[in-house]
């Protein structure tokens, strides 16, 4: 294959790209995950985390526990109606851009706590990216969200504009 | 029984340790029998309302106390019949462990009890309207909670008490829900001077599931599932004490093989909930490499389990009366490979922490809680045998020929975080030890009663005969039927007694379930503990007491 300018002259030592790609290139290696992590989930969360599954593989094991600093909220475990404003107030401190991954049965949707007490799916108060299936959901289940969070990480950056301004009235926003 | 009591005691005994007592009487009675006849160990208050009970002629609600003597060899069971507008004279003076009970009762069920120092709502919400509980609450009629408490109306009180009238030189710090150190769900809010804590207080209920509530609405055998969530760290447990407890009131006892598999796969669980409970503490102090050493032995034990009920966490392995099925062709090589690398994650952890002077500097004196206290407060498992106190229910009350396997009851001496810690670790050991001696004398035979009115028949009965499928869709329909009566039971959970009150009225569904969930004990007396101590020190307490938030908040 012909290869010309930059890449012509410094061979191998220089890729030409666009900025874009650059950044959501960086973005996607290395997110800042912070682990709302309440009930069983939050245990399965933690082999994800460790040696065998180990989620640094995909950049993203620089756990944060200020959801200032982070760029990804994994919800794992059930979220209640006591506890949903703090889910709230964590969401909103996190800056833009950021995603939001539901795992697991009661974070999507309430799970088997069809109950007085238990929120029937976090997307009630906040928006989420990627819902991921199970009670809890195997470690390999956690990679495959974080993947299409990457996924979602790839997209222009004028998608990510248009992200951060989109509109979303959860039950707690007044 | 009440004889000898001073006051005069209205009573009626209707079972060999329970007895019906008038609602005025019933602190006396409580009071005659913790001074005279030892019983220092409140196990449970529980409160049932009837309005749906068919051919319930008493009144409506009625409040149940559970009491063990000071050899927790005997259990009594009092119980006393009330309308909701009856106060019940609070037992707060007496036990430690009745303040949170108390709290629970009327959060759940609005019974008000007279002269309970802070009578307020523990697992449901500030805004929370009704009393979940209720026959007459609906289940799915959920209610939105827009504001935390900021639990100043406990705080005040709290530090004024101690003197201090003005909070201005006072620092403020919520210390979770949402803190890596709190666990996920507890809450503790603490009033600082530097770094010593003043005052703190703890709130729980942010992983109120509704568990009770929802065990009135499924069958028996759905409910197991339920109780895996319970303590999730071992799942498997929790099974064990719930089937057992429906197996009491059906009076059915499994065959020794299906005893002994429960024996082995329950210890394995306690190992790897002691597994996660120490690597988590130990994370908390900064000691990060033990994590992955006791961390990694529980992907080995999730292997295992997969292939034995093909779930990693959440098992629900057993069933009533028996379990899912039997071991698989394999397991003992696969077990003993499980074992080898727990004791070699255990060993390294230990290589690093029991002769280090950080570490002890930091375990040794923190947290201390005596015997008696602990008692008072309603403690169990290795939290209270780290202060001292030879309680284990597999020794006291065995079950399931604990008693023909050689294994110890390990006590600490000073019952501080160091002692809960070593206990476990050498729990883990004992648990080794118990595991090995039930592999090597597993009997053949059945696993599971050998009775269709509670195990599903066999497939190829189901398929081709009309008997078998009858057969199955009656139990499925609509449960197993459980003798209309009610019952209390308890195992040795990994925190402690962890005991199911159950009150049956004929049909394949309870009418009443409540868990005696151990470290709701536990957790009830940290704002205390940690009074005193330093906020670096809180967060070991915590972790030391192994507060799992589904067993506590239910
Ligand atoms: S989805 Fe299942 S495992 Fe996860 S928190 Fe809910 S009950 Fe627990």
């Amino acid at each position: 294959m012909a290869v010309a300018g930059e890449e012509a002259i410094f061979g191998d030592s220089v890729i030409t790209t666009k900025l874009d790609s650059a950044i959501s290139w960086a973005r996607e290696s290395s997110m800042w995950p912070y682990i709302f992590g309440t009930a069983c989930c939050a245990i399965e969360f933690m082999s994800v985390a460790s040696s065998k599954f180990d989620i640094s593989r995909f950049g993203a094991e620089v756990v944060r526990f200020s959801p200032r600093q982070a760029d990804l909220l994994i919800i794992a475990g059930t979220v209640s109606y006591k506890q949903a404003p703090i889910l709230k107030k964590i969401y909103d401190q996190m800056s833009e851009p950021k995603w939001v991954m539901s795992a697991g049965a009661c974070a999507c949707s309430g799970g088997f706590y069809d109950n007085y007490t238990t929120m029937q799916g976090v997307d009630e108060i906040i928006p989420v990216d990627v819902y991921i299936s199970g009670c809890p959901p195997r470690p390999e289940a956690f990679l495959e969200g974080l993947m299409q969070i990457q996924k979602l990480q790839a997209k222009p950056s004028k998608y990510l504009k248009k992200r951060a301004k989109r509109d979303f009235k959860g039950r707690l926003d007044v | 029984m009440f004889s000898h009591c001073n006051h005069k005691i209205e009573y009626n005994k209707t079972q060999n340790n329970r007895y019906i007592v008038k609602l005025k009487d019933i602190k006396n009675a409580i009071n005659f029998l913790k001074e005279e006849k030892n019983y220092n160990f409140l196990v449970d208050i529980i409160a049932i309302d009837y309005l749906d009970f068919k051919g319930h002629k008493e009144k409506r609600f009625a409040i149940i106390y559970l009491l063990k003597d000071d050899k927790f060899d005997n259990l009594v069971i009092l119980k006393a019949y009330l309308n909701e507008d009856e106060i019940i004279d609070s037992i707060t003076d007496l036990y430690k462990s009745a303040n949170w009970c108390e709290r629970e009762v009327w959060d759940q069920y609005g019974l008000i009890f007279k002269n309970h120092p802070n009578l307020k709502r523990i697992l449901n919400h500030k805004e929370f309207l009704g009393h979940p509980l209720r026959k007459d609450y609906p289940i799915t009629k959920g209610q939105l909670c827009t504001k935390t408490d900021d639990l100043m109306d406990e705080m005040t009180p709290k530090l004024k008490a101690k003197g201090y009238e003005d909070h201005d030189d006072l620092m403020f710090l919520n210390l979770g829900p949402a803190h890596p150190a709190s666990h996920g769900t507890i809450r503790t809010f603490v009033a600082l001077e530097g770094e010593n804590i003043v005052s703190a207080v703890c709130e729980i209920g942010y992983l109120h599931r509704g568990f009770e509530k929802s065990c009135e609405n499924h069958t028996y055998n759905q409910i197991i599932p339920y109780t895996d969530r319970l303590n999730y760290c071992s799942a498997i447990l929790n099974n064990i004490a719930f089937a057992h407890t429906v197996e009491g009131m059906l009076g059915v006892e499994l065959p020794i093989r299906g005893q002994f598999i429960r024996v082995i796969i329950g210890e394995l669980s306690r190992i790897i909930d002691h597994l996660v409970s120490l690597a988590a503490n130990l994370v908390d102090m900064g000691a990060l490499t033990n994590y992955w050493y006791l961390y990694n032995p529980r992907e080995t034990a999730y292997t295992l389990l997969s292939k034995l009920t093909g779930a990693r966490l959440t098992n629900s392995y057993m069933r009533i009366g028996g379990m899912t099925h039997d071991l698989y062709d394999g397991f003992e090589a696969d077990m003993k490979r499980c074992l080898e690398d727990v004791q070699k994650g255990m060993d390294d952890s230990l290589s690093l922490i029991e002769h280090n002077r950080i570490f002890q500097d930091r375990a040794q004196n923190i947290g201390v809680m005596s015997a008696i206290e602990a008692i008072n407060r309603g403690w169990s498992g290795p939290n209270l045998r780290a202060s001292g106190v030879a309680y284990d229910l597999r020794v006291n009350q065995p079950y399931y020929h604990y008693d023909s396997f050689d294994f110890d009851i390990v006590v600490g001496s000073t019952g501080d975080v160091y002692d809960r810690i070593m206990v476990r670790f050498e729990e883990i050991r004992q648990s080794i030890k118990i595991i090995n001696q039930a592999m090597a004398t597993l009997p053949g035979g059945n696993y599971k009663v050998d009775d269709h009115s509670i195990i599903l028949p066999d497939k190829k009965n189901v398929y081709n005969n009309i008997e078998g499928l009858m057969n199955q869709f009656k139990l499925v329909y609509e449960g197993v039927k459980v003798p209309a009566k009610e019952y209390y039971s308890s195992i040795e959970a990994t925190n402690g007694e962890l005991g199911f009150y159950i009150a049956s009225d004929g049909s394949g569904t309870p009418y009443r379930v409540k868990v005696r969930p151990p470290c709701f004990y536990a957790m009830a007396s940290l704002s205390d503990m940690i009074e005193g101590e330093m906020v670096a020190d809180a967060v070991l307490d915590l972790g030391s007491l192994n507060i799992i938030a589904g067993e506590l908040d239910r």
